[in-house]
């Protein structure tokens, strides 16, 4: 227990460092670059939430990553002020994953299928913005435009005061900070009743049934709360590049962020948001050298970490690091190696 | 007890089919308030079909199942659950991955403040001796504790009437021992119904038995008259029934 607080007061500790370092430290370029390494953390969380701790597998993430994306680009457009839209982000693809997934945990879907819905559902959104050319396709003042995007989405603006747009370093630390934010709020929810309940119900689904707990409303609101993480992921996307396209929901965003968490560590939350960062610096290392094709490093980090780390490179750290301090302290009695152990299921 | 007259649990021609199989067939069970009651028969008797049914994992093709007067025929397992019934499954259903302490945590948790849970979850440790390895991960513990573990899940919860389907297979003969005393102190204020083929352990808890053979009650008395029946004893030896 006491372990699990220190590593996450460490970690809150390292992001706000972080947080306050970078703009000293790099140049312009770089700082925009860690902020969209650090909007594809807070997608990965959602990802490695529902998969890691609540044990759904949804291959369709990038569904509510683009919702958000997309309805944080609309709703800008529309009033002209940003502190409405961001909360529509966030609203929006939670009610659409509440209506999901309420068919879906209701309607004791098994998981392979959950997979092979969620997967439709976002080819589903893609074939849909794609064809969203033309003036007829106009919601209130902002057209969206099809395949080719929605260009100058208003980005982000002090919170209802629409004059006062952000720069780009205050960008980066609303960025981070909403990542702090997120760890903290699954932190906290996981180390709740309802966390550990969620927890429980991945383990083992019977028992939590027989004990009298309903697995579908538990995995629904699961499902919805990481639902709502990735669409304000999305809705910091679109502040970053100020405009969102129906690549969003391409297939690629998915698998992309099924990589991100298994890279990192299922089951842990610093694993995806590590995975995330790590991969995208590599993707953008690599495209920048132009001499390999940046699908091609990610697919060879994928069957590496598959063969050689299959549990991710959190989990593997972490076992090293205490089997370090069990050998120097000499003492590791059995007892305590199954406490730290217990510690690692729990982080 | 006010209640004295309506009975804690009662089953009403409770029959299971599965396709051609009937693995039940008009079982009529009456159970009183703080009873202990044995199941025995030999195997695919229909005694871990019965309890399912009983517990909602499986929907009777026909008959009633009533708690205290309330029909809970074909209720979801969780809410039955919620109605006071726990169960000990055949094959132990445990949070694996989770320490000895979250799984009674879990368990204790469900409609309680966070202080009633923490001490319901500390006394259930201490009431089964788990509390020297409340720390250790379920699923690296051996057989015996991980069925203590399961029985500690379904006492957290405290329900009014707790089922245990083989509750000492697997187990050394002190814990055996250990776990008929345990049996004997819940009932002392919650009822029981075990299934168990364990002669010797049957013998150390029962007073009232219930034998099951091919998916029917076919005998109900006390221990010792059930256990000197000459059809029982054919039916464990495998021969028909006269």
């Amino acid at each position: 227990m006491k372990s699990a607080l220190a590593s996450f007061i460490t970690v809150v500790a390292l992001g706000i460092v972080l947080m306050f370092a970078l703009p000293h430290t790099t140049d312009m370029f770089g700082l925009m670059q860690m902020t969209v390494f650090v909007v594809m953390a807070i997608f990965a969380l959602s990802q490695g939430f529902i998969w890691g701790y609540g044990g759904i597998m949804s291959f369709g993430q990038a569904a509510f990553f683009g919702l958000g994306g997309y309805t944080y680009a609309v709703a800008a457009i529309n009033f002209g002020d940003s502190t409405g839209a961001v909360a529509l982000a966030i609203i929006v693809p939670g009610l659409f994953a509440a209506l999901l997934g309420y068919f879906m945990f209701y309607g004791r879907i098994s998981d392979a299928y959950i997979g092979v819905i969620t997967l439709t559902v976002t080819v589903i959104l893609f074939n849909l913005i794609n064809a969203t050319s033309g003036d007829w396709y106009t919601i209130g003042n902002a057209p969206l435009g099809g395949f080719n995007g929605m260009p100058s989405v208003p980005t982000l603006n002090m919170p209802g005061d629409p004059s006062t747009i952000l720069d780009p370093e205050q960008l980066w630390y609303v960025t981070i900070a909403t990542l702090i934010l997120v760890y903290v709020l699954l932190r906290g929810i996981l180390a709740s009743r309802l966390g550990r309940v969620i927890v429980a119900i991945r383990e083992n689904e019977t028992r939590a049934t027989l004990i009298g707990y309903d697995p579908r409303l538990y995995k629904l609101i699961t499902f919805i709360i990481g639902a709502m993480i990735a669409g304000i992921g999305g809705c910091l996307y679109t502040n970053w590049g100020a405009f969102i396209s129906p690549t969003v929901f391409a297939l690629a965003m998915s698998a992309q962020v099924i990589i991100y968490v298994l890279v990192g560590g299922l089951g842990t939350l610093l694993g995806p948001i590590l995975g995330a960062v790590l991969i995208q610096w590599l993707i953008s290392f690599a495209g920048s050298q132009s001499a390999v094709d940046s699908n091609l490093v990610l697919g060879v980090v994928l069957v590496a970490f598959v063969l050689l780390v299959p549990q991710g490179l959190v989990p593997v750290v972490r076992d090293t690091i205490t089997g370090f301090w069990q050998r120097r302290a000499g003492t590791g009695s059995e007892e305590q190696k199954q406490t730290t152990r217990g510690a690692e299921v729990r982080s | 007890m006010s209640t004295s007259s309506v009975p804690l649990l009662e089953a009403k021609g409770l029959t299971m089919r599965f396709g051609g199989v009937t693995a039940n067939e008009d079982v009529n069970f009456l159970l009183r308030e703080v009873e202990l009651r044995c199941l025995i028969g030999p195997n695919g008797a229909g005694k871990s079909t019965f309890f399912k049914m009983l517990t909602g994992q499986l929907t009777p093709s026909e008959g009633k199942v009533f708690f205290r007067g309330q029909d809970i025929t074909g209720a979801k397992s969780h809410e039955i659950a919620r109605h006071g019934i726990g169960i000990k499954t055949q094959i132990p259903n445990v949070f694996n991955g989770l320490s000895v302490h979250e799984n009674i945590f879990v368990a204790a948790a469900r409609n309680k403040s966070m202080q009633q849970t923490k001490r319901i979850a500390s006394a259930t440790l201490e009431r089964l001796g788990l509390t020297g390895i409340a720390h250790r991960i379920v699923g690296q513990l051996a057989h015996g504790q991980r069925q203590w573990v399961e029985i500690g899940t379904v006492l957290a919860q405290e329900p009014e009437l707790i089922l245990l389907d083989e509750p000492a297979a697997g187990m050394t003969h002190e814990e055996i021992v250990r776990t008929a005393e345990l049996i004997r102190e819940i009932n002392k204020t919650q009822a029981i119904i075990v299934v168990e083929h364990d002669m010797q352990f049957i013998r150390m808890i029962a007073k009232t038995v219930t034998v099951f053979n091919q998916g029917r009650i076919l005998i109900e008395d006390d221990v010792d008259v059930v256990l000197a029946d000459q059809r029982v004893r054919d039916v464990y030896l495998g021969k028909q029934a006269a």
